[in-house]
């Protein structure tokens, strides 16, 4: 049995009856009886019970293994990267929970309890408006997941990471583990070890696939770690658009989010991958994305960070092909008690490669926001062009934005170009828009999404809907 | 008909008193002008009826239409009628003066009312060809990169757009050519009429050439030294502050 725990939150939903990934903030959970559990901390033992249900086969349970000792060797990155890491008891977090490893087909035969979360999300009615398929995730493994005939009939495959495991074992491991390798960091070594869920994409030589596909996680347990792992593979001359969105309740203790997602764009090919994440502010999010772009083939991160603890992520492009072009255009926005640590990497490799990252950063009473970037462009190369943007919007005077831009650029026949910003939405600015009738926090909240605008646009406009009414909601709790 | 009560009214600025006991009253359908020299309180007394929160009232009142709003935020006191014609305002690059001036009357309406857009243009249009505005000009970001006369034309517009009861202007002609001079003047006697009061604050005589007020108001070290109609700007115009300065030496 399940009931709902809190009844305001679920009021609110009822008034905005709006699509939207998120409408109260994905602050509610249902209970839910998981059927399998791999208990809490973690051990050869929980990573075994892991392969054992998945019925995985040898390979994938050595490789598994290896990455645990990896993961164990590895000392955490707080050399370079925040001491709240330190904050995070791995020994009190649950690795595996699920109520069964197959997804269903149709929202009806999907759980009421795990349903209910998903129809709140507003998953199923964004499915059957504007989406080519969509895997929901609830925990450790997808709940619910589906593609429309129609692209299925063109040879695309959408399916979550252990059934593709199961059923496509010659293409997934071909290609995983390659863009990010085990021992990348100490996070993707944790996620080889105990990944589950996440998608598996693979779009045949010349077919574009007109609408996006999107994945929904979903962390309803306390103390919980969601591992997905998310491979993608754009053949020739394909063309794919990936959305996902994230939520998880406000617990008490912290919860972790530790995903890895590598994506392969052959020649000519083009992939398109827009995160919208909407964390509660107890969820560690540190997450390892990278795609591998071929000749004449094209990667672009949209990746929109909102709420969490603390977020540790840097979308990168390795440009291996010539005339590869990458792309990452990001938002962060730290509020009270946040630490967005966000950034990019592109990694030139062929002549004639480009790259642009514009990232921009909100920081908003104590929020903190943090740029990393990484431009490489070795000598042997030419004719390779990077432009980088980091722009930073400070709101009230107790923010911090630090900028940390490495660009190593050898030889001189590339064009290059940085440029950062800082400013700062002013209490004059602020009464300026209050004097016309407009409240404190709406204030606040325009003035923000007039520092995006120009990147908004160019997202997909459900995204950016939904986005701007993310800014809003964040911005109007913001004012104290 | 409305009311808008100044009375006693002393601000100040951290320890420092700005307005020392000023009062006034302005009906719907008035135009006051409050001239006098620089340092002498004006843009004081406009940011404080306003509500900016740098501003301390330290004893009096404001009240509109017989009620207090002294204990109103700013934008509370905008959405109950009153409208502050900036002498500086502010940039906000990104957003749109359409999008703007849709969140400031979507920011009057009733929670889970949601505005008509295509009316709202309608409307924009409607009022942007009776001020002699460019349609190009609401799709620029709110006085982003904007000359004096843009700005001071967008101030209009606003003012405008949100048909406040009461609409204090903050030195709204300083630093503009004659042509910018003539859009404020022209923006204000379009929407002159029963329904609004004005208070014009001014160093110069030159901008009551074109707004010509029913009563005109000398202040001076944070009061009002002197009150008379037109002709008291045209004398003062002729002789300067240090006329009223001498006279109040004398007195």
């Amino acid at each position: 049995m399940s009931q709902p725990l809190d009844t305001d939150t679920l009021e609110t939903a009822a008034e905005n009856p709006v699509v939207g990934i998120d409408q109260s903030r994905g602050d509610f959970k249902y209970d839910v009886n998981y059927e399998f559990d791999a208990g809490t901390g973690l051990n050869e033992n929980t990573v075994r019970y892991i392969s054992s249900v998945k019925k995985e086969a040898p390979w994938i349970l050595d490789f598994r293994l290896k990455a645990l000792k990896t993961f164990l060797d590895k000392p955490m990155p707080t050399h370079w990267a925040t001491k709240d890491l330190e904050n995070i008891h791995f020994d009190k977090i649950r690795y595996y929970l699920s109520s069964g490893q197959k997804p269903k087909r149709t929202w009806d035969e999907v759980p009421d309890d795990i349903k209910k979360t998903f129809e709140r999300l507003g998953i199923p009615e964004q499915e059957r408006k504007f989406l080519a398929g969509v895997e929901a995730q609830f925990d450790s493994e997808a709940a619910y997941s589906n593609i429309k005939d129609l692209v299925a009939k063109q040879g695309v495959i959408f399916a979550n990471s252990t059934e593709a495991l199961r059923e496509h074992p010659e293409i997934f491991r071909k290609f995983f583990g390659k863009v990010i390798p085990t021992g990348d960091n100490k996070f993707s070594a944790l996620n080889s070890a105990v990944f589950s869920g996440g998608s598996f994409i693979y779009v045949p030589p010349g077919v574009k696939v007109a609408q996006p596909l999107q994945a929904y996680f979903r962390i309803n347990a306390e103390n919980f770690g969601q591992f997905e792992r998310t491979l993608i593979i754009a053949d020739e001359g394909s063309e794919v658009v990936y959305m996902e969105g994230c939520t998880a309740p406000k617990f008490s203790t912290s919860t972790l989010h530790s995903a890895v997602v590598e994506l392969v764009a052959l020649k000519g090919a083009k992939i398109q991958y827009i995160t919208v994440q909407n964390w509660a502010n107890n969820v560690f999010n540190l997450v390892t994305k990278r795609g591998v772009a071929h000749e004449e083939a094209e990667i672009k991160w949209i990746d929109c960070n909102i709420g969490s603890r603390l977020t540790m992520k840097y979308p990168g492009v390795v440009l291996k092909g010539r005339k590869a072009r990458g792309e990452v255009l990001s938002i962060a926005l730290a509020n009270d008690g946040q630490h967005q640590d966000t950034g990019a990497k592109m990694i030139h490799a062929a002549d004639e490669t480009t790259s642009n990252i514009i990232a921009k950063s909100i920081s908003v009473g104590q929020g903190r926001s943090t740029y990393r970037g990484v431009v490489h462009i070795p000598k042997h190369l030419k004719g390779c062009k990077n432009n980088t943007e980091c722009d930073a919007l400070l709101i009230n005077a107790n923010s911090r934005t630090d900028t940390y831009p490495a660009i190593s650029v050898r030889g001189d026949r590339h064009a290059v170009q940085h440029e950062a910003s800082v400013s700062k939405v002013s209490a004059d600015q602020i009464f300026y828009m209050q004097s016309r009738g407009l409240t404190e926090g709406q204030a606040m909240s325009l003035s923000v999404n007039g520092f995006i605008n120009d990147l908004a646009r160019q997202f997909p406009m459900e995204y950016s809907v939904e986005l701007k009414r993310l800014i809003d909601l964040e911005m109007e709790g913001s004012v104290g | 008909m409305s009311l808008l009560e100044i009375k006693n009214l002393h601000v100040a600025i951290g320890e420092k008193e700005i307005v020392k006991g000023l009062s006034l009253a302005i009906r719907s359908g008035e135009v006051h002008a409050i001239m006098g020299p620089n340092g002498t309180g004006k843009s004081t007394l406009s940011k404080a009826i306003a509500g900016h929160p740098d501003y301390t009232i330290t004893s009096g009142d404001v009240l509109l239409d017989g009620k207090s709003i002294l204990a109103l935020e700013a934008d509370e006191r905008a959405r109950a009628g009153l409208f502050l014609a900036f002498q500086y305002p502010s940039e906000i690059p990104g957003v749109s003066i359409a999008n703007f001036l849709r969140a400031a009357q979507q920011a009057r309406m009733a929670e889970g009312e949601e505005l008509d857009a295509s009316a709202y243009y309608k409307r924009l249009y409607s009022k942007m060809d009776l001020l002699k505005i460019d349609r190009k000009f609401t799709s620029r970001s709110v006085n982003d990169g904007f000359s004096g006369g843009e700005k001071k034309r967008c101030e209009i517009l606003q003012m405008a757009m949100l048909e406040p009861k009461f609409a204090l202007m903050d030195e709204t002609d300083s630093g503009l050519d004659i042509d910018a001079l003539r859009i404020v003047a022209d923006g204000v006697n379009t929407m002159r009429g029963p329904n609004l009061g004005v208070l014009l604050i001014t160093h110069y005589q030159r901008l009551l050439d074109y707004i010509i007020p029913d009563h005109v108001h000398v202040m001076y070290d944070g009061r009002l030294v002197k009150s008379g109609d037109k002709s008291l700007a045209l004398e003062l115009e002729a002789k300067g502050y240090d006329w009223v300065k001498k006279e109040l030496a004398i007195v």
